[in-house]
């Protein structure tokens, strides 16, 4: 087996470190990135940015490497239905890039209606800018009042978060504890793996928002929903009027308000000790530190007057979408390469178009190594991370996050590439 | 040559090679009259005589694009402005804009064309500043490249979805050459009857121009960024791969269902590509900074310059334009520059 195993070409060219990372802004009409954004620029911390934006006159900052694009979509004569670039990136990035030296990183601010995926494919499909360039992370800045009618009626805001490394709710001043706990829960139940801030006017420590290395293969550590990373302190300004508890430790028999039991079977077997944005009155008394494996029997879901199953995690709801979801698997004994290639790859080739992104940690037979892979929609990308750490478990983890992902068939077909 | 037995040494000229030190990245090249001049991309250019001139064509902006046909060099950049330098020194603005420069090109009889986000524009080479305006056409999407016919006004104008012929001084409707995906570089057979674009994906495609008859050429590893035709215009030179690949068009039906001839396999892809205006040979620029001159009739190699100070960005012969462009006659037709994106440049004298 090849150490990586691209469906769409790629060449890397130069080492990681040596290529301008890029961060790319989504986010619904009046969200907050352009204020995000202005920040970005006008705070002092030493970088300096070219940024790549939709619409001039925005922007407040004095920047003479602001440049305009036009969001031209292409799709790819490569066979591969999914697979569309940003052409006006490419030209734009090869004229920035003319300018050595003078900037350290790139943003891409794109417009409300954007799709991320032919932004990020442009990184992975070209090989021009990916020989150059690497791309950080995507970051979405969503508006706590509006995003929850925002997702029914505007499939641009739905996908924007579904694609996300990084969410900014923002605007979380304008909304009662209820409602943000509302439009959290929609978020989780969108995209658990996103890291998730609540923000007023953005205001957020940039380095939570730049250098994620989120698509970097070597940063994959984990593949974890994001709130049981550590995260959220999220951004506390003065009067931010958020009265519940951070980094409260909690114990077993924790007598969770939503009655259920999270007992033996979620597995609370590791610290994370992490704070975390409960809503008011979660009264949750347990470890948020823990696996928590969603099948069809795991019981610790519920459903709403609207009949949308709900799970609660000790007073952090997720809402399931009905269109996007997202399936996580975990295998415990070892895979057969010859059967997981093929497996992965026929399934992204047939359903890469309702796959947003993957992510795979994966422990194969007699092999040392830890095998980590990301995907956008059908292009893959992977390679031999590190070896396999002496006492860490041993598993092969995927995540999926996508529109009406079949998980029975996914489930068998990864359940199928265990090793004889 | 050499009294080694087994395989002889590449025969070299290198020690014939008078070295530059342009300071900056080289972008594109050609002459101006005899005058070798290196287009740099922090907006200079750099007149290479033996006593060297610069000429700072675009001050505090960077060079996209560049065309250069044996007395007029045109320049584009991201300060939005089209600048047009002639042999004696002189650069004169003939546009500013807002947006960058993308692409420009050099036709018959003093014409010229750049484009700036979907607007082209194209004038005779005539227009004073301040009187008259070029005409304009918006293309269905940004333009990839520019090129205008061998004879009469008509520039071709690739974009995604295909390539448009557009006659900048008539009324008719632009002839539209589809073919899916997005086309960036094109040029036309300097006996007019094909225009061939290379596209985002590796590959070129050709279009017969009577008829729009279609031919994809690939097979290449990486997109070709750089095209030449040969000195009698029966072969496109093409880089893009990691030998020089060359395809037939003296044919009715051009390549379609030929092989094309294939040379001097490097270590690294080839980057850049000129054949000699009036002999059939080809200079050949690779990415690790190799130079080869290559004898089309029967593949005999001679080295011009070793690898290093990265990627071949520029090469052209004295008599033929930077890149597109056929002024014949002008300068020495066997003096050879070259520049690389580390800035490294060279004039080779045979």
């Amino acid at each position: 087996m090849p150490a990586s195993s691209p469906i769409c070409p790629r060449f890397l060219e130069a080492p990681m470190s040596d290529k301008v990372p890029v961060t790319v802004l989504t986010g619904y009409l009046g969200a907050g990135k352009t204020t995000l954004l202005n920040r970005i620029l006008s705070e002092p911390h030493g970088q300096k940015f070219a940024v790549i934006v939709n619409e001039f006159g925005e922007i407040g900052i004095d920047n003479d490497l602001v440049v305009g694009a036009d969001e031209e979509v292409f799709e790819m004569n490569n066979g591969c239905i999914c697979c569309t670039v940003r052409g006006d990136l490419i030209r734009v990035i090869d004229g920035l890039l003319r300018r050595k030296g003078r900037f350290d990183a790139i943003l891409i601010e794109t417009t409300g209606l954007a799709d991320p995926a032919p932004v990020a494919q442009t990184f992975f499909v070209d090989d021009i800018v990916s020989a150059k360039t690497r791309l950080d992370a995507v970051v979405t800045v969503a508006d706590a009042k509006w995003l929850s009618a925002r997702l029914k009626d505007a499939p641009e805001a739905k996908n924007q978060i579904a694609f996300a490394d990084v969410v900014l709710l923002n605007k979380t001043d304008l909304v009662s504890p209820d409602e943000l706990a509302e439009v959290e829960a929609r978020i989780r139940g969108l995209n658990p793996y996103a890291t998730l801030h609540l923000t007023q006017r953005c205001a957020i420590p940039l380095d939570r928002v730049l250098g994620r290395g989120a698509f970097d293969l070597d940063r994959i550590l984990t593949l974890e929903p994001g709130f049981l990373e550590a995260e959220e302190e999220h951004a506390h300004g003065e009067g931010c009027g958020c009265d519940h508890d951070h980094a409260h430790d909690h114990g077993e028999g924790c007598g969770c308000k939503n009655g259920q039991d999270h007992g033996q079977d979620h597995g609370h077997d590791q610290d994370h000790g992490h704070d975390h944005a409960h809503g008011e009155g979660c009264g949750c008394k347990h470890d948020h530190a823990h696996h928590h494996e969603h099948g069809k029997d795991c019981g610790c879901s519920e459903r709403d007057e609207a009949g949308r199953i709900i799970h609660r995690h000790g007073g952090l709801k997720h809402i399931h979408d009905e269109e996007i979801d997202s399936v996580a698997l975990e295998l415990e004994a070892p895979l057969d390469p010859e059967k997981f290639f093929p497996w992965i790859q026929n399934l992204v080739a047939v359903d890469g178009p309702s796959i947003l992104r993957s992510k795979g940690i994966l422990s194969f037979k007699d092999d040392p190594d830890r095998f980590v892979f990301q995907g956008v929609h059908m292009i893959l990308d992977g390679t031999h991370q590190r070896p396999w750490n002496d006492g860490e478990r041993r598993t092969s983890r995927l995540v999926f996050i996508g529109r009406k992902l079949d998980r029975a068939k996914i489930e068998s077909g990864f359940s199928a590439c265990v090793a004889a | 040559m050499t009294a080694n037995p087994g395989t002889p040494p590449t025969p070299s000229v290198a020690d014939r090679v008078r070295h530059l030190t342009p300071g900056d990245t080289v972008t594109a090249c050609g002459f101006l009259g005899e005058t070798p001049v290196l287009v740099l991309a922090e907006g200079g250019i750099l007149f290479a005589s033996t006593d060297e001139r610069r000429v700072a064509a675009h001050p505090g902006g960077v060079i996209l694009c560049a065309a250069c046909d044996g007395s007029r060099l045109l320049t584009g950049g991201d300060d939005g402005r089209v600048v047009e330098t002639t042999a004696d020194g002189t650069a004169r603005e003939v546009f500013s804009g807002k947006a960058w420069i993308d692409t420009v090109a050099l036709g018959p009889a003093g014409a010229r064309a750049w484009s700036a986000g979907k607007t082209v524009h194209a004038d005779t080479g005539k227009i004073e500043p301040g009187k008259g305006a070029p005409k304009t056409f918006a293309a269905p999407s940004t333009p990839g490249g520019l090129a205008f016919a061998p004879k009469g006004v008509r520039l071709a104008v690739s974009h995604y979805g295909g390539v448009t012929l557009w006659f900048p001084n008539a009324a008719t409707k632009p002839d539209v050459l589809d073919w899916k995906g997005s086309h960036l570089p094109v040029t036309w057979s300097p006996d007019g009857r094909f225009v061939v674009t290379a596209m985002h994906e590796p590959q070129l495609h050709g279009w017969r121009v009577a008829d729009g008859a279609n031919m994809r050429m690939s097979g290449y590893p990486g997109r070709v960024r750089s095209m030449s035709w040969t000195a009698t215009g029966n072969g496109l030179a093409t880089g893009g791969a990691t030998a020089l690949i060359v395809w037939p068009f003296a044919a009715k039906d051009g390549p379609m269902g030929r092989e094309p001839a294939i040379f001097a396999a490097g270590s690294s892809r080839i980057a850049a590509v000129a054949c000699h205006p009036t002999t059939e040979i080809a200079a050949i620029g690779f990415e690790d900074g190799l130079i080869l001159l290559i004898r089309l009739s029967d593949g005999a190699e001679i080295l011009v310059r070793p690898p290093g100070a990265g990627p071949v960005s520029a090469l052209a012969w004295a008599g033929k334009g930077a890149a597109k462009g056929a002024a014949k006659g002008a300068g020495n037709a066997s003096t050879l520059l070259y520049g690389t994106e580390d800035g490294a440049a060279g004039i080779l004298t045979l």
